[in-house]
């Protein structure tokens, strides 16, 4: 992975929301930073094959249209760590999962297009697994703002 | 709720990620079928109904320089734990805050908030400050750090 410099850092700090919705919006969010726009999409392609950026696009908030997004945790054995993670990982429902330092050593996030895909997916789990799933389905939301700036 | 069969078309082509190309609402029309102008104005009512929240870059954490991330966990007093979550909520650097269900014995805690920093000497400073916030309606605690990314792709729904 090749370092960040400060237009990398800039972008990362400053498109983490508002990217345009107009027809040239490459182009309007390049002239903000200052740079070409085929600067800015070079740049964007490499940071996302380089893993420093894991998307480029709309984050979608799927109880919005009828989904569910349940937080769920497992205790998995350490011999079978890779297997379960490989098992888990293998659901397209499975949006994001954490190797966490705890006796529940695994933790994802199911996202469904439907509240009863959640029911599915941790039965098609436990079945593969054979473990407890926990599920930890959000009750309230108090605040969701992921926007961290570049400290590298 | 999505709003009819093209809003669904549209999330399942943008889910992985916008085209990088100078016109990626043009590309993203000519693959539905629709006019550009059409994608632009279903997206803006996405995002103003909150199915979208936002669109832009979303980072590796650790990539940038946010190598130690902790899911900090506290049994709090149910009948104190929607104002007290409010208010760790609002502390700048919590970034999500919830309330869970407990799954006793194996789990006592029903407030959760991600805390993040350079080293888990910064994640224990942060969650200090959650603690003195929750005072003695906060029965116990832990902080559970990440040590590997396993997976993150998102939402990903069904063509």
């Amino acid at each position: 992975m090749r370092e960040l410099d400060a237009i990398d850092r800039a972008i990362i700090d400053t498109l983490q929301g508002d990217f345009p919705l107009t027809e040239h919006p490459y182009a309007q969010a390049a002239e903000r930073l200052g740079i070409a726009e085929a600067d800015l999409l070079a740049r964007l392609e490499r940071m996302l094959a380089d893993k420093v950026l894991t998307r480029f696009g709309p984050m979608f908030q799927i109880e919005r249209m009828g989904g569910a997004f349940v937080l769920a945790a497992l205790a998995v054995p350490e011999a079978r760590y890779e297997t379960v993670t490989a098992q888990v990982n293998a659901l397209p429902q499975v949006a994001h999962n954490y190797r966490r330092e705890h006796l529940l050593n695994m933790w994802f996030v199911l996202a469904t297009e439907k509240p009863e895909g959640i029911a599915e997916a941790i039965a098609q789990i436990e079945a593969e697994t054979g473990l407890p799933v926990h599920a930890f389905p959000k009750e309230r939301e108090y605040f969701v703002q992921m926007q961290l700036e570049a400290r590298v | 709720m999505i709003g009819d069969d093209i809003d669904r078309a549209l999330i399942v082509a943008t889910q992985g990620g916008l085209p990088l190309v100078g016109e990626p609402y043009r590309a993203l029309g000519e693959e539905l079928g629709i006019s550009a102008s059409e994608v632009i104005e279903r997206l803006g009512r996405m995002l103003e109904s909150g199915l979208i929240r936002r669109i832009g870059a979303v980072p590796n954490h650790y990539a940038i320089g946010w190598t130690a991330n902790g899911m900090t966990v506290w049994d709090v007093d149910d009948a104190e734990v929607d104002r007290l979550g409010g208010l760790v909520g609002s502390l700048p650097f919590v970034t999500h805050c919830y309330r869970r269900p407990r799954s006793l014995p194996a789990w006592p805690y029903n407030l959760f908030a991600m805390v993040h920093g350079s080293s888990r000497e910064e994640c224990a400073t942060k969650a200090r400050d959650i603690q003195a916030l929750l005072g003695a309606a906060c029965r116990g605690s832990d902080i559970l750090y990440s040590t590997r990314i396993l997976k993150k792709t998102g939402l990903r729904i069904g063509a």
